[in-house]
């Protein structure tokens, strides 16, 4: 958020300004049917990558937006894709109602944990959620009876969709769901961050301490958007299920909370499309890089984390407003 | 009855102190530049690999492989201190999570390329094998000699720490960074030497770890959990917290094994996550 004159802005045109629809957002939606069109074997990649974005939008707002750093978001993921898998085990596959169902268990432990952590920063805080998330990854791996432990859960079946239409092997079904419901979640998200709840959020990221001082309650506001956040990791970890009928611990492990880190950094953290950006890159690399031995691929993962530290502070995003910045700068 | 008990306790504690050798390094560096370093366990993996490489493919006896163990972790921490992590000295913990991560995934990957993936084998002299019967109870030599490596090192470090010049500067910088440079104590050449030191120890840990807890390229993330948990529950630039944290975290984590295997590691992660909202600086932290 760079303000290029010092001029001083009522914070509702402020706000209001941002809430605008710039045409390159609008673009970009579009721009999610073309895999319909141009790329129909890669349906099912489309839909994970969807996923994938909605986790790392949920993670977006807690790490881009208030500064809580978490190592350990894949409990609410995880949280959101065994409360599925294991309902739908018991026999009512209705996907919406799972999705529902899902969300509202991720969200339910997302508040809980948001009490632990609220008061906390820096390494206490990257602790505690690296912690919760190893906990609940050590219970369902003990509680093999219910979860099925490392050999994952069997016999997950999902009806189809509305009743008509069933999840195809090629992803037409998985891909439209996943898209529609990512971008619902979006819509959310861009109107809370475009919020004066959003501002204060921001506000949090940059001194925790002096919000209080303006009357800003900065721990309500952090277990507020904590939950938030677990409820829309929730339905990512619901959408998962739903679209493969496969869960395993893998939807718990600390890979899968590093991974969609990697995501959100990769695109740039505290910007709406950092995540959804950063999993089509991440997603479509690990794509083409299959055939490489997963070991590898995590070096390569690595040195892009070193880089991006070092040379591309804000991600793919802030490196392109950056020289879309300076081209402009350069038009008279 | 008694017997079985001693020997677990003493196992916990055999383990305990493999994982403060591991994990002071840290703690200190931690309590002097509040720099968060993910990759300290990677330090720890270099260490073990020095050891298998020595022993298997040069024939060094294990004795000696670990200074060396030592010193190459230590040269390869300084060589990462200055020319990466010193530039982030002032950044965010996040971008610091995030380096440090990135290195660890590259070491990984790095070292299942050069060894590939399976466990290394390693062969301890004869001398450091067997069991000594005290009293009843077997007391793997083994063990002994790792607790009376572990002890040398924390009485060594004690000493250097508390009465040497050098030590004052570092307690120094540790208390108060700022007020440590307003008095012309050059806090970046002590840091320096301090993180050498520090991840040369948990070098020389990942050295002695290989015969007691295997070695493979999982190492370096699966002992960064434990580390990191024994620094924040030992409090940041505490010696004596981290020792009293790691010998908790190791009776506890060997007894939870031998008495309730179902619950895994749960405890240790329950563990740490009470301590720390209880007291979010750790036992002996003070900030």
């Amino acid at each position: 958020m760079t303000m290029t004159s010092a001029t001083v802005v009522e914070p509702r045109a402020l706000l209001l300004a941002q809430n605008r629809w710039h045409p390159v957002e609008i673009a970009f939606w579009l721009a999610t049917l073309l895999p319909f069109y141009f790329f129909p074997s890669y349906l099912s990649l489309a839909s994970q990558i969807a996923i994938a974005a909605l986790f790392a939008l949920s993670l977006d707002l807690i790490l881009g937006y208030a500064g809580i750093v978490s190592l350990g978001h894949a409990a609410y993921f995880g949280m959101g894709a065994y409360t599925v898998g294991l309902i739908s085990k018991l026999g009512w596959g209705e996907p919406l109602s799972l999705l529902v169902v899902g969300a509202l268990s991720a969200g339910l432990l997302g508040y809980v944990t948001s009490f632990i952590i609220a008061p906390f920063r820096h390494l206490t805080l990257i602790m505690i959620t690296l912690g919760i998330g190893l906990l609940l990854l050590e219970a369902a791996n003990s509680a093999s009876w219910l979860t099925g432990g490392a050999d994952g859960l069997q016999g997950v079946r999902i009806w189809p969709l509305l009743n008509t239409f069933e999840f195809d092997l090629w992803g037409y079904t998985a891909y439209s769901y996943s898209l529609i419901v990512l971008f619902v979640v979006f819509l959310v998200a861009r109107r809370l961050i475009h919020s004066p709840f959003g501002l204060a959020l921001r506000g949090i990221r940059e001194n925790a301490v002096r919000m209080p001082a303006i009357g800003a309650p900065s721990r309500t506001h952090i277990r507020k958007i904590y939950t938030i956040s677990a409820i829309m990791a929730g339905i990512a970890g619901a959408l998962i299920v739903e679209t493969t009928e496969t869960v395993s611990l893998e939807a718990l492990s600390f890979e899968r909370s590093a991974d969609v880190l990697v995501m959100l950094i990769v695109g740039g953290a505290g910007r709406l499309y950092g995540g959804i950006v950063g999993s089509i890159i991440y997603m479509v690399a690990r794509d083409q890089f299959s055939g490489v031995n997963p070991q590898y691929w995590y070096f390569w993962i690595g040195l892009l984390l070193v880089a991006i530290v070092m040379f591309l502070p804000n991600g793919v995003l802030g490196g392109l407003q950056r020289l879309t910045a300076g081209w402009k700068s350069r038009k008279p | 009855m008694i017997g079985p008990f001693v020997a677990v306790m003493f196992d916990g504690f055999a383990y305990g102190m493999l994982l403060f050798l591991m994990s002071v390094g840290l703690s200190v560096t931690l309590g002097m530049m509040n720099f968060v370093n993910l990759a300290h366990g990677s330090f720890a993996m270099i260490g073990g690999y020095v050891t298998v490489t020595l022993m298997n493919h040069l024939g060094w006896p294990f004795l000696a492989t670990l200074p060396a163990a030592f010193l190459v972790a230590a040269v390869f921490s300084v060589a990462f201190e200055r020319t990466l992590f010193r530039r982030l000295y002032q950044a965010t913990d996040l971008d610091q999570v995030l380096l440090t991560i990135g290195l660890v995934f590259m070491s990984i990957a790095a070292v299942a390329y050069i060894y590939g993936t399976e466990l290394q084998p390693i062969h301890v002299p004869d001398y450091l094998r067997g069991f000594v019967t005290l009293w009843g109870v077997n007391f793997a030599v083994y063990r002994l000699f790792l607790v009376a490596v572990a002890l040398a090192v924390s009485a060594l470090l004690v000493v250097g720490l508390e009465y040497t010049r050098f030590g004052a500067q570092v307690r120094a910088a540790v208390d108060n960074q700022r007020m440590a440079r307003g008095l012309g104590i050059d806090v970046d050449r002590s840091f320096a030497y301090t993180f050498a030191l520090g991840s040369g120890l948990a070098g020389l840990g990942g050295a002695l770890a290989v015969e007691i807890v295997g070695l493979d390229h999982s190492f370096a993330l699966v002992y960064l959990v434990y580390v990191l948990i024994i620094v924040s529950v030992g409090g940041l630039g505490s010696i004596a917290g981290s020792l009293l944290a790691a010998i908790v975290i190791g009776i506890s984590d060997t007894a939870g094994k031998y008495y309730f295997p179902y619950l895994g590691a749960f405890l240790i992660y329950l563990v740490m996550i009470i301590v720390l909202m209880w007291r979010p600086a750790g036992l002996f932290g003070r900030r």
